[in-house]
This record gives structure tokens, C-alpha cells and sequence, in this order.
């Protein structure tokens, strides 16, 4: 039975496809036969970010439209063996995604992969709901940042609500959440909001932290998921989080200032403190 | 250590200013997610009863019932607006 795992958030921009890309590519890694689909219709990224841009012929949204069939539009990632990308269109056409062809392309690939990874666009727009709409797990990406946790939440609610699952009454989609971005030095200096404060405020059993990382720049440029640079700290972080994904247990990495230890001592309860009111 | 303490309890940082407001609007906006999805819960029971002791069936009689949240300063009116065609006011059980 195949997998089905959103990537979304509401705000644009936190990591979403970097994110897709890297727990796709890692699952792919591990054996799974994965596809990795771009929601983003009128915004294709992931095939940039997945280096297959000039492959692309057919889409999303031809399968969905009966123009093409499954095996014309699925990429074959020439690196990795199993990984497939399925991109999105670039009609403006927002109803392009309809709900019948949506499902009629996730049964059909069920039937060949293992993991299905759906990269949501930003917003709660249709495009946001189609993505998340047939999930079995959901990947929250935040930043730590106020508009991206309160948007996290937004989401959280819609999964909840809006979901086949939620309209069924079936168990729940499975939640986690992928802190993206993070500086430890910035957490550690009060300017950025904490791990702590982020698990507190959304409470989300915690996937992985993703520091933010020049990694992560230098992947997109080539067209490499980030996860392939194992030398990175980005890379490895994503690495631990797709283990977590299949169940194994790994200590958190890169939260804490690695250096100077007596800083870290003095700093390391900050978030911990309470406000007086 | 204690002195370093002290001066950060007294000097909230911009961090912890994110945190204490993201609490508050989060908790805010939760409760209002749940009283939607509680009054979209009642008006589908109000539904199902109305149409049981009315001949009706639920779909035609959710276009003649309409049911609403209002906010009034401190308190919330829910207000439950029911159109009686005149050929359908006898009661089944009548
Ligand atoms: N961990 C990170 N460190 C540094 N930059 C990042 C990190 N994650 C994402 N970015 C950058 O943020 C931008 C948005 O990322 P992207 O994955 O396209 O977000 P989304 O799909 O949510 O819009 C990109 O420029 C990307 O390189
Ligand atoms: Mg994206």
C-alpha cells in the first residue's frame, strides 16, 4: 500500500519543495520506489530543484486531463534508482486540478510506488487543498518565524477538517513537524524563536530541524537535492529526518551551538524561561 | 550566572515577545476553528430535527433554515431562522 505524504505549510517560501525534493530523494535512497508530484500548478519548481527541467514533457495536469499517459509524464531521476518526479503544468488554469482526476492519478500510481510525495504550493487555495486532500501524513514545514508558525496552524486546522480522511471519519492524518531554516546562534542571541517555543506553541510530534544552511543554495543551483551533499549539515539533517520517517529514533542534530560550551550553558535555558506578566 | 539571569528576566527578548503573541493569536484562532465546527455540527442536528417533525426531507429544508453566530460584545447570539412554507406547517405527528 503506498504511502501518501504531503509537504505544506500555508507560507511560501519556508522550504516546502527543498523539502520534498530531499525526503524524496531520501526515501528513494533507502529502496522505496518513491515519485515526488509538484503541486504548484502555474509554478513548477521541483523540476528545477530536481535538475530534470529540460525532461519535462508531458504533466500533472495532462494526466488529469487524459493527454498523456502515466509512463510519458513520470521523470526517471537519472541519479538515483526508483525516484520519480512528476511535475506540475503551467496553465494558469486554477480548476486544472480537479478533485475525480486527482484521485483517479493517485490510484494509479499506488498501484507502482511505495511513497507518494505531494508538494503542496503556498496558500490555502485549491491547489494547497488538492495536495493535502488524499494524504496519509502530512509534513509541516515552519520557519521560526511568527507568520509561518501561525500559518502552520492554519494548516494543521484544515487538515483536520478539510481532509478525505478528516470527511470519512478515518484515523487521522499523521502529523510532523520539519523546523526549516533554524540558527542556533540567532536562537541563542533571543532574535529567533526556539525550538522549544515552536513545539510549545503548535505541539507536533518534531520530524527533524533543518539548519539554515548555505548547502541548501548551492544544491538548488545544480539542480541536486540537498540530501546528496551527505558532507552537509543540511544534508545530514535531512538524512536523520528521513529516518525518523521510517521509524528509527536519532538524536537531534544541529539545535545547539557547537562551540563554547560555557555560552551554551548560559544560553541553552532561554527558551525555557517564562515571561513575567 | 544568577545576576545574568536576572537581567534577562527583566529584558524579554524579541524571541520571547514572538512567542507570548504567537500564543495568544494561536489560542484565539483555535477556539474560533472549534466553535465553527461545532455550530456547523448543531446546524446539522437542528437539521435532521426540524426535518423529522416536518414533511420534509433534509435538503429542501436547508435552504429554510438558517443558522447563525453573532458576536455582541462580550457575548455570542446564535440565531436559528426557520422559513414555514404555509403548505407544509401541519405536523406529521399531528
Ligand atoms: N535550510 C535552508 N537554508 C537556507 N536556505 C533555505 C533552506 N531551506 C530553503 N531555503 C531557501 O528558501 C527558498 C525557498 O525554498 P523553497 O523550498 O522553494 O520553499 P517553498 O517551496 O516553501 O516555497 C529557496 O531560495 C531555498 O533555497
Ligand atoms: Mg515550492
Amino acid at each position: 500500500m503506498a504511502r501518501i505524504i504531503v509537504v505544506t505549510s500555508g507560507k511560501g517560501g519556508v522550504g516546502k519543495t527543498t523539502t520534498s525534493a530531499a525526503i524524496g530523494t531520501g526515501l528513494a535512497l533507502r529502496g522505496f520506489k518513491t515519485v515526488i508530484i509538484d503541486f504548484d500548478v502555474g509554478l513548477r519548481n521541483l523540476d528545477l530543484i530536481m535538475g530534470c527541467e529540460r525532461r519535462v514533457v508531458f504533466d500533472f495536469v495532462n494526466l488529469i486531463n487524459d493527454e498523456a499517459k502515466l509512463q510519458q509524464a513520470l521523470i526517471r531521476d537519472k541519479r538515483v534508482e526508483n525516484l520519480y518526479i512528476l511535475p506540475a503544468s503551467q496553465t494558469r488554469d486554477k480548476d486544472a486540478l480537479t478533485e475525480e482526476g486527482v484521485a483517479r492519478v493517485l490510484d494509479e500510481l499506488a498501484k507502482d510506488f511505495e511513497y507518494i510525495i505531494c508538494d503542496s504550493p503556498a496558500g490555502i487555495e485549491r491547489g494547497a487543498l488538492m495536495a493535502l486532500y488524499f494524504a496519509d501524513e502530512a509534513i509541516i514545514v515552519t520557519n521560526p518565524e511568527v507568520s509561518s508558525v501561525r500559518d502552520s496552524d492554519r494548516i494543521l486546522g484544515i487538515l483536520a477538517s478539510k481532509s478525505k480522511r478528516a470527511e470519512e471519519n478515518l484515523p487521522p492524518i499523521k502529523q510532523h513537524l520539519l523546523l526549516t531554516r533554524y540558527s542556533p546562534t540567532r536562537v541563542s542571541r533571543g532574535e529567533m524563536l526556539s525550538l522549544a517555543d515552536v513545539e510549545d506553541i503548535l505541539s507536533v510530534p518534531l520530524l527533524g530541524v533543518i539548519p539554515e544552511s548555505q548547502a541548501v543554495l548551492k544544491a538548488s543551483n545544480s539542480g541536486v537535492p540537498v540530501i546528496m551533499d551527505s558532507e552537509s549539515d543540511a544534508g545530514q539533517a535531512y538524512g536523520d529526518a528521513v529516518a525518523r520517517l521510517l521509524g528509527e529514533e536519532h538524536p537531534f542534530r544541529f539545535i545547539n551551538l557547537q562551540k563554547n560550551g560555557l555560552l551554551k550553558r548560559i544560553f541553552g535555558s532561554k527558551s525555557k524561561e517564562e515571561l513575567p506578566v | 550566572m544568577r545576576l545574568l539571569n536576572y537581567l534577562k528576566f527583566n529584558k524579554p527578548t524579541s524571541a520571547n515577545i514572538a512567542k507570548e503573541r504567537l500564543q495568544i493569536i494561536i489560542s484565539h484562532e483555535r477556539s474560533r476553528r472549534n466553535n465553527t465546527e461545532l455550530l456547523a455540527l448543531m446546524q446539522q442536528e437542528l437539521l435532521e430535527v426540524i426535518a423529522k417533525y416536518l414533511n420534509m426531507n433534509t435538503s429542501a429544508i436547508s435552504e429554510q433554515v438558517k443558522v447563525e453566530l453573532e458576536r455582541r460584545g462580550d457575548s455570542s447570539v446564535l440565531e436559528l431562522n426557520i422559513t414555514l412554507p404555509d403548505e407544509e406547517l401541519a405536523l406529521t405527528n399531528s
